[in-house]
């Protein structure tokens, strides 16, 4: 299990547009990823669930990655958060 | 004559008459059903119907407003396609044994109501998507097809919601504007609306009655006129034309190049004052950024903003442009431009005071803290830097070697930055004479006229007494300008021009004579100024 933290700098948040890349990109690997923030917990590849914890500038996230890819998958993906979010 | 404030979701003038949208509310039954998986079939199907839907409805948006916005329609297939809301569906229809239509309806609901309870105005937003979504399987399972405005003369809508869908599906020729009694700014609409130039307005209390009513959107204002008289229509009639040159002149000329009959390509670039006018810099269609005033992260604070602050900002700039080049200018900030907590004395004459680089050299902390932020925000764009004030080439070297400093301690943490051009301001006479041993020091020159003007005519703009002497095509400043672009061009650098002289059309074409590289201006000269270049021989 692979865990990173990211704090997000997006203006508007995990917004729609992002969120639905992230759920892409989730998708791409065979390991299980889970994003908590507020105390609330969402799988990656699904969309509301991931909207629904209403993620705002400056919040901590933890996203953790399970599975046999969990290594490329968690270096892709805090890469992804840097670009986008 | 009546009107009515609410807030404006999407700028410019509509004169038109009223057209009430009434959506017909999908009476959803709810009705038992025996054949589950028919049941389940049907929902699929429904589904499947919507989605492909929502495929055209992104093809039309992304002609119409462009890739980015048109993403929503994108994200909708993918709420349809989200497992948390096929569960609810399924679940419904198997285990209450109930009719898709209400296990949609019922689905939607409970969904929207989620994000209508969140605390942030842009995620409160969004019920409006999962309510749209929901419907379109709801239409699609009853077979109704989508609502299109009817007659023939255009009109401006008045409803009590509009969906994202609804809006870019209108006809545009028929749609003038639109009047929402619910909605946000934020709206998925709001942003549609803006991007496609029609005059928007949220949050006023509808009545039926308008039906069929002349009124006026001032978009600006966030006003709706209804029953004008004569006198304000006719105001309105005015503005509305000078509206629609602008906009002829948009379309005209957008995608075009900055080119003149000869084949010359000029930059031409836009001057911007926060992150919130990145839209209209792309709205009109500037090659990139060639002024990026950074002093409103200093003076919108009670403090210094930090270099996280700084760094998301300069971020955000540079993701928004994709690649195109943006300069950021260091702060320029002084006794006229003040924030209290610099602690800056008062002077007699603040025009030629403390300020801007002369600060920056002397409290480092506070210009390595922007240097850090400008440089960790290089990695997600095309970053150029430029120094205002400059007189000396002894500035410059000191600030190229607190430039290697923050470079340095940056490579020391593992902190990756990109490729950063340097450049400097042009706009003090100083800096205008010695410009042959300034251009051996940076990569660009950007030479900013309002302040070179004022400085070499020795004339304060602020005094309204002096506007007989003020001569803005003085032929001191232009050979000044003359002088810049030659010392430049022999050291191999290019050379700018971003005060106001440079959206001065009438002297387009003899500034591209002198041989300057690129032209910087105000978001909404872009085009104009496209214009004077491309009509130059």
């Amino acid at each position: 299990m692979k865990q990173f933290k990211y704090i997000i700098t997006d203006e508007v948040g995990i917004h729609a547009r992002p969120a639905g890349v992230l759920v892409k990109e989730a998708k791409n690997y065979a390991s299980k990823v889970t994003i908590e923030a507020n105390g609330k917990t969402a799988e990656a590849t699904k969309l509301l669930a991931i909207m629904t914890l209403g993620v705002k500038k400056d919040t901590e996230i933890v996203v953790t990655v399970d599975g046999e890819d969990e290594e490329v998958a968690a270096s892709k993906l805090e890469q992804f958060f840097k670009e986008n979010l | 004559m009546e009107q009515f404030y609410g807030k404006s979701a999407s700028n410019g003038i509509a004169i038109g008459r009223i057209l009430v949208y009434a959506k017909d509310e999908q009476q959803v039954k709810r009705t038992r059903i025996e054949d589950v998986s028919g049941e389940i079939t049907r929902y699929q199907l429904a589904k499947d119907c919507a989605i492909e839907q929502l495929k055209e409805l992104y093809e039309v948006a992304c002609k119409e407003v462009g890739e980015v916005n048109a993403g929503i329609f994108e994200v909708h297939q993918m709420m349809l396609e989200d497992e948390d809301y096929t569960d609810s569906v399924l679940n419904i229809i198997e285990t209450q044994k109930l009719n898709a239509e209400y296990a949609v309806a019922k689905t939607g609901d409970t969904l929207s109501e989620t994000f209508a309870a969140m605390d942030d105005d842009y995620f409160r937003a969004r019920a409006i998507d999962v309510k749209d979504i929901s419907e379109r399987v709801i239409n699609c399972l009853s077979g109704k097809k989508d609502t299109d405005i009817e007659g023939d003369e255009p009109v401006i809508i008045v409803a009590n919601d509009l969906a994202p869908s609804e809006t870019v599906q209108m006809n545009k020729d028929k749609l003038k504007g639109f009047v929402t009694e619910l909605g946000s700014a934020n709206s998925h609409t709001a942003i549609l609306a803006r991007t496609m130039n029609i005059p928007a307005l949220i949050h006023v209390k509808m009545d039926a009655s308008w039906n069929g009513k002349l009124s006026i959107i001032d978009g600006d204002k966030g006003v709706l006129i209804l029953d004008p008289t004569d006198e304000v229509r006719k105001e309105y009639e005015a503005k509305y034309v000078a509206q629609k040159e602008k906009e002829e002149l948009l379309k005209e000329l957008k995608g075009k190049e900055n080119k003149t009959q000869s084949g010359r390509e000029i930059k031409l670039y836009a001057n911007i004052g926060s992150v919130e006018d990145l839209g209209s810099v792309l709205q009109n269609d500037a090659g990139g950024i060639g002024l990026f005033r950074s002093e409103f992260l200093y003076l919108e604070k009670d403090t210094y903003p930090t270099e996280e602050e700084q760094f998301a900002a300069y971020k955000q700039a540079l993701l928004s442009m994709a690649g195109k080049k943006v300069i950021i200018r260091t702060l320029d900030i002084g006794a006229d431009k003040m924030a209290s907590y610099f602690e800056l004395e008062h002077e007699e004459n603040p025009a030629m005071g403390y300020r801007a680089i002369r600060i920056c050299l002397e409290r480092v902390d506070v210009f390595k803290t922007q240097l850090r932020a400008l440089y960790r925000a290089s990695a997600y764009g095309n970053l150029s830097i430029m120094y205002p004030m400059i007189i000396s080439v002894e500035e410059v070297r000191k600030i190229k070697a607190i430039v290697e400093e923050v470079k340095r301690e940056l490579e020391e943490e593992g902190v990756t930055y990109g490729e950063v051009e340097q450049g400097i301001m042009i706009e003090t006479p100083a800096a205008a004479m010695i410009s042959d041993l300034l251009a051996k020091e940076v990569d660009f020159f950007s030479i900013g006229t309002n302040d070179l003007t004022q400085y070499t005519l020795a004339i304060d703009r602020q005094n309204s007494n002096l506007d007989a002497f003020y001569n803005p095509h003085h032929e001191a400043v232009l050979r000044m300008i003359q002088m810049v672009i030659n010392n430049g061009h022999k050291e191999g650098i290019w050379v700018g021009i971003c005060g106001e002289l440079g959206a001065d059309v009438s002297l387009t074409s003899r500034f591209i004579e002198m041989g300057i590289d690129e032209l910087s201006v105000s978001p909404t000269s872009v085009l104009s100024v496209r214009k004077a270049i491309r009509e130059t021989k």
